[in-house]
C-alpha cells in the first residue's frame, strides 16, 4: 500500500527533492527508464513554476489505477500563488529553448498521458498529471 | 553543492552531479568563469552523465555558460547525455543549438584536441 | 414479496438472508459433491467437451475443479478458478484441455447445482426462490470471472507478441566501426517510433557510434507524426555526439517533409542507402579502395 507523498515546495532544492521522490515512486511502481526521465522533468518543471510564481506550494505524488486494473503515478502541483488568467494560452505558448521564462506547462505536459490545470486569478492552481505504466 | 572542476592540461573537466539545484548553477557558471581566467583554459568539456534530468533551467543555464566560455575564446563540449534523457530533451525541444556535444569524455578530449591542432 | 433486482434487501429473519442462504448452499453442495460430480461429468461427455478423454478421467479432473468452484461460491474469491486461465492444464492432466472447453465445463456445472437446487427445494417455491436469489449472483460472476480471466491471458500473449514483433522490425545494424545504419520500415505508430529512437539511441551508446544512417525508403507513410518523430530522432542522436544521415528520400517525400514544416536545410540527406553509407563513410574518415586486379 502506497501511501501519498507531500512534498513542499518554496526553495529551488525542494525542486530537486519533489523530482528525486517523484522518481522514487515511479520506479516502484515499475515504470521503464525513459518513463522515469519523463517523469522526473515534469515535477521539475510544475514545482518550479510553483517557485517561479506563487513563491509557495506543494507537489503530492501518489499512485494511480483506472477502472481496468491499469496503474500509474499521479503528481499533483498546488499553489496559493497568482493563478494563470488565460491557461488556454499558457498551454499553447510553443516551447521554446531561446531563453523566455515561458511556463514549464506545455513541457510538462507533453510528457504526460493525462493533464488538467485549474487555476483561478488572486486564488491560485492546481494542476493534475497522470502517466500510465504500459 | 560544490562542482568538481579539473584542469587537464590547456582543458577544464566540470563534472556536474545529479542532485544540482538552480542556485547550483548560478555558482557554477561563476567558479567555471574564474578557473577560465585563471588558466587561461582552451576547452571546457561539461560532463552531464551523472544529470537525472536536463530541464528548461539546466539546459539555458548550461548554454549560457558555454556562450560565456566563448566570449573568453575557449570551446565549450557537453558530454555524457544518457539516451533517457536526450529522449526527453528533444520530446520538450530543448535541442541545445549551438553547443557542441560529444558521447562522452574521451570523444569530448579528442574533439578539443583536433580544434587545438587545427588553430596552430 | 422477493425483489429480484435486489436480493440483498432483508425481507426474512436473519436466517435467511442472502449470504446465510449461500451458506446452506454451499453445505449441501460439499455434502452431495461425489453425485454433482458425476452428473457433471456425465454431461461433460454428452456435451463432447474433453473428447481426449476417458470417463474416469474426466470425473476426475471435473471432481478436481469442483473444490475450487465450491470454495468459490464460499469465499467470493475467484482466483483458484481464475487460475485454470493462465494454465487450464495444471492439474496435471495427459491431455489439452482447450480453452473454451474450461468455460463450457464451468457453465455445466452451474446447470447441474442448479438441477439439485430446483430438486431439493421444489416442495417450498417461495424459499426456492430465495435460494435462487442467493445462487444466481455468485454463480454467474464466477462464470465471468473464468471467462475474463482467459480473455486477460489471451490479451498478455498478444502484448508478448506484438512486442517481439516490434523488436525484429526495428533492427539495428553496425556494419563498421562506428556506424549504425537503421532502417525505418512499414507503419510507424507512436509506439513503433519511440522504440525505435530508444533502441537507436542506446546503440549510440553502446557502439559509440559517430554517424547514424536512417533509411526511410521502406516507410509506409510519411506525415507529420512520423516526420516530425525523424526530426527528433535527429537532434537526440546529436546530443549523444553522432551525426545523422537520411536515405531514402524520394523527391514526393521530400516535398511532403518541406510542406509540412521540416527544415530539410538541417538534416543531413542522401537520395538513396548507398549514397548515405559513402557518405557516412567518408565523414568518419574511410575511404574506399579497390583491390588491385591480381588480388582478387
Amino acid at each position: 500500500m502506497i501511501d501519498e507523498i507531500h512534498v513542499s515546495v518554496s526553495s529551488d532544492a525542494d525542486i530537486v527533492t519533489a523530482r528525486q521522490k517523484g522518481r522514487a515512486l515511479a520506479a516502484q511502481l515499475g515504470f521503464s527508464i525513459t518513463d522515469l526521465v519523463m517523469i522526473a522533468t515534469s515535477i521539475s518543471e510544475l514545482a518550479r513554476n510553483i517557485v517561479l510564481y506563487a513563491k509557495r506550494g506543494e507537489i503530492i505524488l501518489g499512485v494511480a489505477t483506472d477502472h481496468r486494473g491499469k496503474r500509474g503515478i499521479v503528481v499533483v502541483a498546488r499553489d496559493d500563488g497568482p493563478g494563470i488568467r488565460d491557461v488556454k494560452r499558457a498551454m499553447e505558448s510553443g516551447y521554446s529553448t531561446s531563453g523566455s521564462l515561458g511556463l514549464g506547462l506545455p513541457g510538462a505536459r507533453r510528457l504526460m498521458d493525462d493533464f488538467r490545470i485549474v487555476s483561478e486569478v488572486g486564488k491560485g492552481t492546481i494542476v493534475t498529471a497522470r502517466k500510465w505504466n504500459q | 553543492m560544490q562542482v568538481p572542476i579539473l584542469k587537464q592540461g590547456p582543458y577544464l573537466i566540470v563534472t556536474m552531479q545529479s542532485a544540482l539545484a538552480d542556485a547550483d548553477f548560478l555558482q557554477l557558471r561563476d567558479s567555471v568563469m574564474e578557473r577560465v581566467g585563471k588558466f587561461r583554459s582552451r576547452g571546457v568539456i561539461m560532463d552531464v552523465t551523472a544529470l537525472d534530468v536536463m530541464d528548461s533551467f539546466a539546459c539555458r543555464s548550461l548554454r549560457d555558460i558555454a556562450q560565456m566560455i566563448k566570449l573568453r575564446g575557449a570551446e565549450t563540449v557537453m558530454v555524457g547525455i544518457q539516451p533517457e534523457v536526450a529522449f526527453t530533451m528533444v520530446q520538450l525541444g530543448l535541442t541545445l543549438d549551438g553547443v557542441v556535444t560529444a558521447l562522452d569524455l574521451e570523444e569530448g578530449l579528442a574533439y578539443l584536441d583536433r580544434g587545438n591542432k587545427k588553430s596552430r | 414479496m422477493n425483489d429480484p433486482t435486489n436480493p440483498s434487501r432483508p425481507l426474512r429473519p436473519a436466517s435467511e438472508t442472502p449470504s446465510a442462504l449461500l451458506g446452506e448452499l454451499v453445505a449441501q453442495f460439499k455434502q452431495s459433491g461425489s453425485q454433482i460430480c458425476q452428473e457433471w461429468a456425465r454431461r461433460v461427455s454428452q456435451a463432447q467437451l474433453l473428447a481426449a478423454a476417458s470417463q474416469d478421467e474426466i470425473l476426475a479432473f471435473v471432481t478436481s475443479i469442483y473444490h475450487d468452484y465450491v470454495e468459490a461460491l464460499e469465499t467470493g474469491a475467484h482466483e483458484a478458478l481464475k487460475a485454470y486461465a493462465h494454465k487450464p492444464s495444471h492439474h496435471a492432466v495427459p491431455w489439452k484441455v482447450e480453452i473454451h472447453e474450461v468455460v463450457g465445463i464451468v457453465l455445466l456445472l452451474r446447470d447441474v447445482l442448479l438441477r439439485s437446487l430446483l430438486a431439493k427445494y421444489q416442495g417450498d417455491l417461495s424459499k426456492l426462490t430465495r435460494i435462487l436469489d442467493a445462487y444466481e449472483p455468485a454463480a454467474n460472476s464466477i462464470a465471468s470471472s473464468v471467462a475474463l480471466g482467459f480473455v486477460q491471458e489471451r490479451e498478455r500473449i498478444i502484448r508478448e507478441q506484438q512486442e517481439a514483433i516490434r523488436e525484429l522490425s526495428t533492427p539495428v545494424l553496425r556494419v563498421r566501426e562506428r556506424l549504425l545504419i537503421l532502417p525505418m520500415i512499414g507503419v510507424i505508430d507512436p509506439q513503433r517510433a519511440r522504440q525505435f529512437t530508444e533502441q537507436l539511441l542506446r546503440g549510440i551508446r553502446s557502439t559509440r557510434a559517430k554517424v547514424v544512417v536512417i533509411d526511410i525508403t521502406g516507410v509506409a507513410a510519411m506525415d507529420s507524426n512520423v516526420a516530425n518523430h525523424l526530426v527528433q530522432t535527429v537532434e537526440a542522436s546529436r546530443l549523444l555526439g553522432a551525426a545523422t544521415i537520411v536515405t531514402g528520400l524520394s523527391p514526393e517525400i521530400a516535398q511532403t517533409l518541406v510542406t509540412i514544416g521540416v527544415d530539410l536545410g538541417k538534416m543531413h540527406t542522401v537520395g538513396d542507402l548507398q549514397g548515405g553509407i559513402e557518405e557516412a563513410e567518408r565523414l568518419l574518415g574511410y575511404k574506399v579502395i579497390p583491390m588491385p586486379e591480381e588480388d582478387r
